[in-house]
């Protein structure tokens, strides 16, 4: 294994058997997802037809929010007995970094949305079993590109005093492509359209994670150092 | 080993560091003495690559540690306040991160014989939650062990610790020296800063007012040049500038 791998698999490593012992994020991702979906349904009441319209919106609004939680966190851990230093001090390509911390986001999200759509499919009576398989394509990328565009503004306002208003600000506007496309091709799939179909969203979302962990794989540097 | 020249530090219009000049060779150990404000942690984030000077020249190593921070990082190790650990990690773990991240080898009989080194080998699977502040200073010591580090840097490193611990912290740079490498420590202590240190220099206001060979003076003679310099300088409106700039 190189040494960047090794060094991405480790700060993955180091992040999620964090994770697990503090148990800190995902039990508060999960409770928080739960309460989400009773807000949902006490917010459009008992019409089903409303409900299934407004469904791809609300599945991605529960990723986006759950998200935000999720990553903001991300790198609290590093603030606490200055790690964050100690990672500038380490030699070599900080970009390593960034790619374990995108990882371990990507995981943790992957998580709370396989629980999330579980959920969604009995609360809502949807049977979204027909659709898994093309659905979970449009999950995975969307969720690349949410980690991504979500690793990078949490570095960059981690060390910012007021980080808690700027993260949601800084990156909410950046996810607006990605939502688009994401809650675009879920529409057309849970309406039964084929894949073939929501091929131009797919290409959208493919396109901005390319940007994003480009983008991000080359500012991690300066972001720590700043 | 480490050759410092006129480097200068400003936050705005605030000077914290003013013309702080020394070199020191391998094998040495400095103190850098003086009241809080006096920019001894200002100069150890320099010497550090941790912050930029506003002027001047850092050799570390023969490494011009302004235009190639990075091969000067390899050199460095830094004790500091935080002693970078993670609380949920055992101290194996913490050792076999720091140590992967820093491009070593990091077997585990190799972190097991750092924690042996530094006396935490009855406490290797303990989490660092657990550890008392000596410990966690001893686990830092552990993982600047384990990497290629020439230059030790050391931010108030007897903070926290009891006699047996200073003793200990003492001992260890006394064997750091002896293998060669050159140590840095930044202290308000006579008492304990001074006993492993080769030269000492007196700061306040962000200038280096005296730099002595410790082996020339006693601690009491130390003292008192201490007391006469910080008491001529009027540094106290500086510092508080100083220290508000910090901030």
């Amino acid at each position: 294994m190189t040494g960047y791998a090794r060094r991405a698999g480790i700060v993955l490593w180091k992040d999620l058997l964090t994770e697990r012992r503090s148990k800190e994020s995902l039990n508060a991702l999960l409770f928080f997802s739960l309460l989400l979906l009773f807000l949902f349904e006490f917010a459009l009441g008992p019409d089903r037809e409303r409900l299934r319209a407004a469904l791809p919106g609300l599945l991605w609004l529960g990723f986006v929010l759950a998200g935000l939680l999720g990553l903001g966190k991300s790198f609290m851990i590093e603030r606490d007995n200055d790690c964050w230093e100690g990672l500038r001090l380490t030699p070599g390509d900080k970009s390593a970094i960034y790619v374990g911390k995108l990882l371990g986001n990507f995981l943790t999200m992957a998580v709370v949305e396989v629980f999330v759509l579980a959920l969604f499919g009995l609360f809502y009576d949807v049977d979204l079993r027909p659709v898994l398989a093309p659905l979970s394509v449009v999950l995975l990328l969307g969720t690349v590109g949410l980690a991504a565009v979500g690793t990078l503004f949490a570095a960059m306002t981690a060390q910012v005093r007021a980080r808690e208003l700027l993260f949601p600000v800084l990156l909410l506007p950046a996810q607006v492509p990605l939502l688009l496309a994401a809650v675009s091709a879920t529409q057309s799939l849970l309406l039964g359209r084929p894949l073939a179909e929501v091929g131009h969203w797919l290409q959208l979302l493919a396109v901005a994670d390319l940007v994003y962990v480009v983008v991000g794989l080359l500012t991690f540097e300066f972001i720590l150092d700043a | 080993m480490i050759a410092a020249s006129h480097l200068r530090k400003s936050f705005g219009s605030t000077a914290v560091l003013e013309d702080v000049s020394f070199e020191l060779a391998a094998g040495q150990c400095l103190a850098l003495l003086g009241p809080n404000g006096a920019g001894k942690t200002t100069i150890l984030r320099i010497l550090a690559t941790l912050l930029r000077p506003t002027s001047g020249s850092l050799a570390l190593a023969g490494v011009d540690a302004l235009k190639e921070p990075e091969a000067a990082r390899a050199l460095i190790g830094v004790v500091a306040h935080g002693s970078y650990i993670y609380e949920d990690l055992s101290a194996l773990e913490n050792l076999r991160f720091w140590t992967v991240m820093a491009g070593g080898d990091a077997s585990p009989e190799r972190l097991r014989a750092a924690l042996r080194q530094v006396e935490l080998d009855s406490v290797v699977h303990e989490r660092a939650r657990t550890f008392s502040a000596g410990m966690k200073r001893r686990l830092a010591l552990a993982r600047v062990l384990l990497s290629r580090a020439r230059l030790l840097f050391l931010d108030e490193p007897f903070t926290g610790l009891d006699q047996q611990g200073r003793k200990w912290l003492n001992e260890f740079v006394l064997g750091f020296k002896a293998s060669g490498g050159t140590v840095v420590i930044a202290t308000h202590s006579f008492a304990t800063g001074l006993a492993a240190a080769d030269r000492v220099a007196i700061l306040a206001g962000g200038r280096i007012l005296a730099d002595q060979p410790c082996a020339d003076l006693s601690w009491e003679a130390i003292r008192g040049l201490y007391e006469s310099l910080i008491d001529a300088d009027e540094a106290m409106p500086r510092d508080a500038m100083t220290r508000e700039a910090m901030s």
